[in-house]
């Protein structure tokens, strides 16, 4: 594994306000205080309306913060970059390109990709597309399509990966593979990780620390460090009272505030 | 899978032959038999000439090398022995006219001429006629490329920037909408040659539904696609030309089709009004000269050079939106 030197991320008394239609302004986030290291494997998990997608837009550059800032290695991020890749739920290809113009799209804009062609391949086989570099994303399955978003991300060699739920539209067997994949990606790049999922499950097996948020007021509620090694069992006694505690925050979080959806 | 296959096998090997791939030779052996066999009609007074006869024998041939070339190949027999009906019936019609005009004389000869008086026009006049289509289509490059170019631009700059959307967009729905030929009587009189006048007419036909649905594409683009872009380290022109355009690929295409028919009738309206050149002007003033034969001969030029116009488009938007196959059919 390589050890990660850049990609620590700060954000300092982050606020971030939105105006519904009905002209009231929602909290969906407020004063937010944390540190992710570098190399650090994050998930972000909590109710609806939490703010926990808001987290990683701003984190992106997608959104400003209305107060404080997130920071990388120290630089204030205010726009979207390279150095942070982005993964949706849906894969959201480009559906004019094929799988291989798609993963080579970053390098190609930023005018790389004669340096770095040989890499578009490694990461083809690396998400395991082999053999379908020429399909059009119509042609994928969701799993499929979701990879090749992956290695699209990847391509840059980002120091963070903010990853939207990921695995949320697939089903229960491709998401297990899917995450497994991950953990190996992760472990070989060092890439910063910051997750946000519905799922408790996922949260614990793949995170080294799990920011459980709560939605009124959103803000994160606990921080959860998972101190268990890798790979790690889904059915172990470690793993399952860990999932009892996260679900009894959760539930706990819910009830106080009279949210009746969460997970 | 085999065992499914051999069937079809051994009846590809005893159907070598199908029946319909005679349709068209018959119709058309029998169009020449009632131009050969039956008299003209008393009143038909014009000296008769060959090209019709030529071109029946013509087609026979052709006709029954393609039933030969059917016999040994299935994509061509498959092809052929489909469109039969179709072909026969074509030479059917052409039959029909021939006793209706030469023969019988059902319809007055001096608008319907029969096909032989149209095939003399292409012998006669054909070199001409050429002339006057090749000045037309450069009439009509000039005026189209203008018009996309511009459409294509002013269609990115409205529907990408909400200033430009602000300013042109109101220019764009009053002036849009007025049919170009409307202008004819003013762009006459603002150009200096009547090719630049009618160059611009068909410029400004192409030019507005293009902006329109180039504009109506870029706009409506998911945003998830800027979003994706912009986090692998795209910026604004890359926005634009490597995903706005793209996607709205499909759109532009819809508009470039309107555009092109709105084209063709800019055209044929700018000749027939003032232009002193070209296929639209030779039709007019053959018309004036009540040679409808020539009139005719006319059209169908302009039928076939237009209809081959808008299948190179398709060929051009197939490629392009190639990657559209199985997404959506239209």
């Amino acid at each position: 594994m390589v050890e990660p030197s850049t990609g620590n991320i700060c954000a300092e008394n982050l606020r971030k306000e939105f105006i519904r239609p009905d002209g009231q302004t929602v909290v969906a986030l407020n004063n937010v205080n944390v540190t992710i290291k570098a190399g650090e494997f994050v998930s972000l998990i909590g109710p609806s309306g939490c703010g926990k997608s808001t987290f990683l837009r701003l984190l992106a550059g997608l959104s400003k913060p209305d107060e404080g800032k997130f920071t990388l290695d120290g630089v204030p991020i205010t726009a979207p970059g390279y150095e942070r890749g982005l993964v949706f739920q849906d894969p959201t290809l480009f559906p004019w390109l094929t799988v291989y113009d798609n993963i080579a799209f970053g390098i190609k804009i930023r005018n790389i990709y004669h340096e770095k062609k040989t890499e578009v391949q490694d990461l083809i086989r690396l998400v395991g597309l082999d053999g379908f570099e020429k399909a059009y994303p119509h042609q994928l399955s969701g799993g499929m399509a979701q990879r090749a978003s992956l290695a699209r991300a990847l391509v840059n060699h980002p120091k963070v990966l903010l990853l939207d739920e990921p695995f949320g539209a697939l089903d229960a067997f491709t998401r297990m593979n899917m995450q497994d994949e991950l953990i190996k990606i992760w472990r070989e790049r060092g890439t910063t990780m910051v997750m946000v999922t519905h799922d408790v499950d996922e949260a614990i097996y793949l995170s080294d620390r799990i920011f459980v948020m709560s939605a009124r007021p959103a803000r994160i509620d606990s921080i959860i460090d998972v101190e268990m090694g890798r790979p790690r069992g889904r059915d172990l006694p470690d793993f399952l009272r860990l999932r009892a505690r996260i679900l009894q925050i959760l539930d706990f979080a819910g009830k106080r505030e009279e949210i009746q959806y969460y997970l | 899978m085999q065992q499914v296959n051999q069937p079809d096998k051994k009846t590809e090997k005893t159907n070598r032959f199908d029946l319909r791939t005679l349709a068209p030779t018959l119709s058309a052996v029998l169009a020449l038999l009632v131009h050969l066999l039956i008299p003209n009609s008393p009143r038909y007074t014009l000296k008769p000439m060959p090209y019709f006869t030529i071109a029946l024998i013509f087609i026979i041939a052709v006709t029954i090398a393609f039933a030969a070339l059917s016999v040994f190949s299935r994509k061509i027999r498959e092809k052929y022995a489909y469109k039969s009906w179709f072909i026969a019936a074509v030479l059917l019609v052409l039959n029909l006219l021939n006793i209706a005009t030469m023969k019988l004389m059902l319809l007055p000869a001096i608008y319907f001429p029969n096909p032989d008086r149209i095939l003399k026009v292409f012998a006669d006049d054909g070199a001409f006629m050429l002339k006057c289509l090749g000045y037309s289509l450069r009439l009509l490059a000039t005026g189209y490329i203008i018009g996309a170019l511009a459409g294509m631009t002013t269609g990115i700059l409205v529907g990408w920037s909400k200033k430009w959307s602000y300013w042109v967009n109101p220019l764009i729905k009053i002036i849009g909408p007025i049919p170009s030929t409307a202008w004819v009587p003013i762009a006459l009189v603002s150009f200096p040659t009547s090719f630049s006048a009618s160059a611009f007419l068909i410029a400004l036909a192409v030019w507005f539904p293009t902006t329109v649905l180039t504009s109506s594409g870029i706009s409506n683009v998911q945003n998830s696609y800027f979003e994706v872009s912009s986090t692998l380290g795209a910026k604004t022109l890359h926005k634009i030309f490597k995903v706005a355009l793209p996607a709205a690929a499909p759109s532009i295409f819809v508009g470039i089709f309107n555009g092109t028919g709105a084209s063709f009738i800019t055209l044929m309206t700018a000749e027939m009004m003032g232009v002193k050149y070209g296929i639209g002007w030779y039709i007019n003033w053959q018309k004036d000269m009540l040679s409808y034969a020539n009139v005719y001969a006319g059209l169908i030029v302009i039928a076939i050079t237009f209809s081959l116009i808008i299948t190179l488009l398709f060929r051009v938007r197939d490629r392009v939106l190639g990657w559209q196959k199985g997404v959506i059919k239209w």
